[in-house]
């Protein structure tokens, strides 16, 4: 039998199982190119604002940092590729480690491997289709990508580059799943291996931009995408080297397919304590347990993102003071403020609404406990339904306050300590993160009355929060009507900082939530369980 | 002595389903009741309404003298249960789960912890996703055993036992009835209810189809018997209780109605005895009995 007999089979069935995850990343991605390239043709449509613009990036450490210097300045293209590199880089890298994972460790420590190992299937097949899943994301992305590109008026070439440079890092990081999911036993560990080495490539790139190291970017697939140079003299051997790259280590993952059983892994798993800790005697316990290591992980994302907010903060005024079209545009979207305010107000959106994203993901876990079957043996004890759930709803409840108390604060230390100014900038930084919790709150409030009432419906509360977020982005855009756009909470957020804070909307809003919340969990006490 | 768990005219419809339908079940206070019945009669589904999960629609629940859906907190502390099918959280190690589930349910024994986790021989330091499914059981069934209740609910809490297991839970489940406490166990596997059970409730598309204990369950059936006589036998087809006999000259074989078997012995006496084997029915056959008239319906003869 050949090692790789079955191969096409388990290809077919992986791109079935993941269709819908598949194509939204690539919806998104491919969204975030188009947005990206359309902005831009709009925003710098003479050579003089360009100019700008991208002496304003360049001569900025925070920026150059955050997103790598603009290797190509004389173009849009060549700012929109920059814009998409490092960010859209790491995406499409996130995007090829979950599904390859998804694919390889996850279905060998659900069991589901043995099942398929048992028929007529070589030893490298499901590894082989794992991968493969991920090369065909990446192809299909490039391609989606190319496309919008030029429907966006950009050049074919340049637009053919930017999806090969986003297919460097999803190949690389296809293949060091690939090798992660050989060296540990669980899914997670795989995938958070996966992604550290994600982050790794990230700060490799950019230390060495900032630092102007000018080899440093060159360890890091993340870096290579940038160096592809698309829209101006396309390197194209550098993508050659992207799948030289990808292909030895996917060497390196077959080499240890072949030296392990099927289930175990290469790196040891540490046995944990035999007896409780004696905190650990409570739902709320038991939900800590359970919840604090996304939190923590949640809780840095939050605190590099507000850091690195502050840290570009002070070049806003700079990089748009020459375009009067730019300062048009964000007065447009936020009113009548100060730039600066503009933008903080506009970013802190954003955060607000990833926020919405935690709540919410911390309210379907309620769903995931019992249909896990993981909430029957719990309810056969002294809990009671509404105790267990309060424990995960205390995060949902906090969880955004400190996740966005962390971005203001560091956004506020970040910016504070550039303008010599901590004591009137913390405050206000995180006074304009923290007035966005209570449109989380709300969002959280919805996703739990669909767990409560109609829980086969709950996962629909993501449709909730998209809806939400296309309310807010394409609301002015599309001159929607108040009415409409009141429908999201996020409408209702005070427009901190430069706006006055009003306590109206934040304790309606709050209200709101309660009284949402309240009605879920009085569905919860009433309904049947499983 | 009031009865442990007294059940009548429970049904439950999940949409178009009707998964209890007038269900009775009574389980008497110190004993060991055995809930018997193929996948999908409803042994689950009865367990879960009277864990408070579920609502019935119509008919009664008692659990140990309260209402299982509204006295949840006082009845949960006096009972313990072992799912069909434990899933554990994949982060927490199995010592870790049965401390919780221990200190949730009010309180357990470390001490009978230990022991009992070296009588099913299970490591509580492995974290919860890399137990074996045995394994995962054995970690519901040290935290059911180590609580001090006096209610077990126990649901097909063997199925992933190895013999060995098999015999360390059946000794288990006897030091808890000498302890008085009352054990429902829902079971397939006919010689584990055999060996520990005092009575026996039968269920089949939502109904309770036999109750009793196995001495008054055996009594409606058959025995076989096999015989070797010194003539060859006269009349024997004509009695009553008599089925499926099977003469060839004087090697006689049959099944009897248990009840009838005094009248059919005494016959072959008459005919003179060489040897005699009869064996008793076995709940297999009892159980067999009730569901086999599901399987022709479907099935070409």
């Amino acid at each position: 039998m050949s090692v790789l007999a079955g191969t096409g089979q388990l290809l077919k069935l992986g791109l079935r199982r993941s269709r819908i995850m598949l194509a939204v990343w690539v919806y998104a991605l491919a969204a975030y190119a188009a947005s990206t390239g359309y902005g831009f043709t709009k925003l710098y449509d003479s050579q003089e604002s360009l100019h700008d613009f991208v002496s304003g990036i360049n001569g900025n450490g925070a920026t150059v940092a955050l997103y790598g210097r603009i290797l190509v300045p004389g173009s849009v293209g060549g700012v929109t590729a920059w814009r998409l590199g490092a960010i859209g880089g790491v995406l499409v890298a996130v995007m090829s480690i979950l599904l390859v994972i998804r694919h390889t460790r996850g279905d060998e420590e659900a069991g589901r491997l043995e099942l398929v190992g048992a028929g007529v299937v070589g030893r490298r097949a499901p590894l082989t289709a794992g991968l493969l899943v991920g090369v065909v994301a990446n192809l299909a992305l490039a391609l989606v990508t190319m496309i919008v590109l030029i429907a966006c008026g950009l050049p074919a070439v340049g637009s053919l580059a930017v999806g090969l440079a986003w297919a460097i890092p999803g190949l690389c990081f296809t293949a060091v799943a690939g090798v992660t999911a050989q060296l540990a036993e669980t899914a997670q560990a795989a995938r958070g291996i996966a992604l550290a080495v994600v982050g790794v490539a990230y700060l490799l790139r950019a230390a060495g931009d900032a630092a102007r190291v000018s080899w440093l970017p060159w360890l890091s697939p993340i870096g290579w995408s940038q160096q592809v140079r698309a829209y101006g003299a396309e390197r194209w051997w550098v993508v050659g080297l992207g799948v030289v790259v990808a292909v030895a280590l996917t060497g390196a993952a077959y080499a240890l397919v072949e030296r392990r059983d099927l289930g175990a892994g290469l790196l040891p798993v540490r046995p944990g304590p035999a007896e409780a800790a004696p905190s650990l005697r409570s739902p709320l316990a038991l939900a800590w347990r359970l919840q604090r290591g996304a939190l923590l992980a949640w809780l840095s994302g939050f605190a590099v993102y507000g850091a690195a907010i502050g840290g570009v903060l002070k070049g806003i005024g700079d990089l748009v003071k020459g375009s009067s079209s730019t300062r048009d545009l964000l007065s447009r979207m936020g009113g009548q403020r100060s730039l600066e305010d503009s933008y903080v107000g506009t970013v802190m959106g954003v955060l607000g609404l990833i926020a919405a994203v935690y709540a919410v993901q911390v309210v379907l876990r309620l769903r995931t406990e019992e249909t896990a079957q993981r909430l029957e043996p719990l309810l056969a004890t002294r809990v009671r339904r509404v105790r267990w759930s309060i424990g995960h709803l205390l995060f949902a409840a906090a969880g955004p306050v400190v996740l966005l108390g962390a971005a203001g604060v560091a956004a506020g230390v970040a910016h504070g300590l550039r303008v010599h100014d901590l004591g009137t900038q913390v405050p206000r930084l995180l006074g304009a993160a923290l007035v966005q919790a209570p449109a989380a709150w709300v969002t959280a409030a919805v996703a739990l009355l669909l767990f409560g009432v109609v829980p086969r419906l709950a996962p629909a509360a993501w449709g909730v929060l998209g809806a939400f977020l296309l309310l807010g982005q394409l609301g002015p855009v599309l001159k929607l009507s108040q009415a409409v756009m009141d429908l999201s909470p996020f409408t209702h957020v005070p427009k901190l900082p430069g706006a006055d804070l009003t306590v109206t909307p934040i304790a309606a809003l709050t209200a709101v939530a309660v009284a949402v919340a309240a009605v879920g969990l009085a569905g919860f006490r009433r309904r049947d369980i499983g | 002595m009031t009865d442990a768990i007294s059940v009548s005219g429970l049904v439950k419809t999940f949409g178009r389903t009707r998964a209890l339908d007038g269900l009775d079940l009574t389980v008497r206070s110190g004993e060991v009741h055995g809930f018997l019945g193929p996948n999908g009669a409803g042994k689950s589904t009865t367990i879960r309404i009277l864990l408070g999960l579920l609502r019935a629609d119509a008919g009664t629940a008692r659990l140990l003298g309260g209402d299982p859906w509204r006295d949840v907190t006082t009845l949960h502390r006096r009972l313990a249960y072992v799912p069909g099918d434990v899933v554990l959280w994949p982060n927490l190690t199995g010592g870790e789960v049965i401390d919780l589930l221990g200190r949730l349910r009010g309180g357990h024994d470390p001490g009978r912890k230990a022991e009992l986790l070296e009588r099913f021989e299970l490591d509580p330091k492995k974290k919860g996703r890399a137990y074996s499914k045995g394994n995962r059981q054995k970690v519901a069934l040290v935290a059911a055993f180590a609580s001090d209740v006096e209610l077990l609910i126990l649901d097909e809490p063997t199925s992933g036992l190895d013999p060995l297991m098999e015999e360390v839970f059946q000794r288990c489940v006897e030091e808890e009835r000498e302890r008085g406490r009352t054990v429902l166990l829902s079971s397939h596997i006919l010689s584990e209810v055999e060996a520990l059970c005092d009575r026996v409730s039968i269920i089949r598309k939502g109904r309770t189809v036999e109750t009793g204990t196995l001495s008054e369950l055996r009594h409606l059936t058959r025995t076989s018997i096999t015989a070797e006589l010194a003539s060859p036998p006269d009349g024997l087809m004509s009695l009553p209780g008599v089925h499926d006999p099977d003469v060839q000259g004087t090697r006689v074989k049959l099944e009897v109605d248990t009840d009838k078997l005094d009248e059919v012995l005494k016959h072959l006496t008459q005919a003179g005895v060489r040897s005699l084997t009869s064996t008793p029915p076995t709940l297999e056959e009892l159980f067999l009995r009730h569901y086999e008239d599901e399987a022709p319906a479907g099935m070409p003869r």
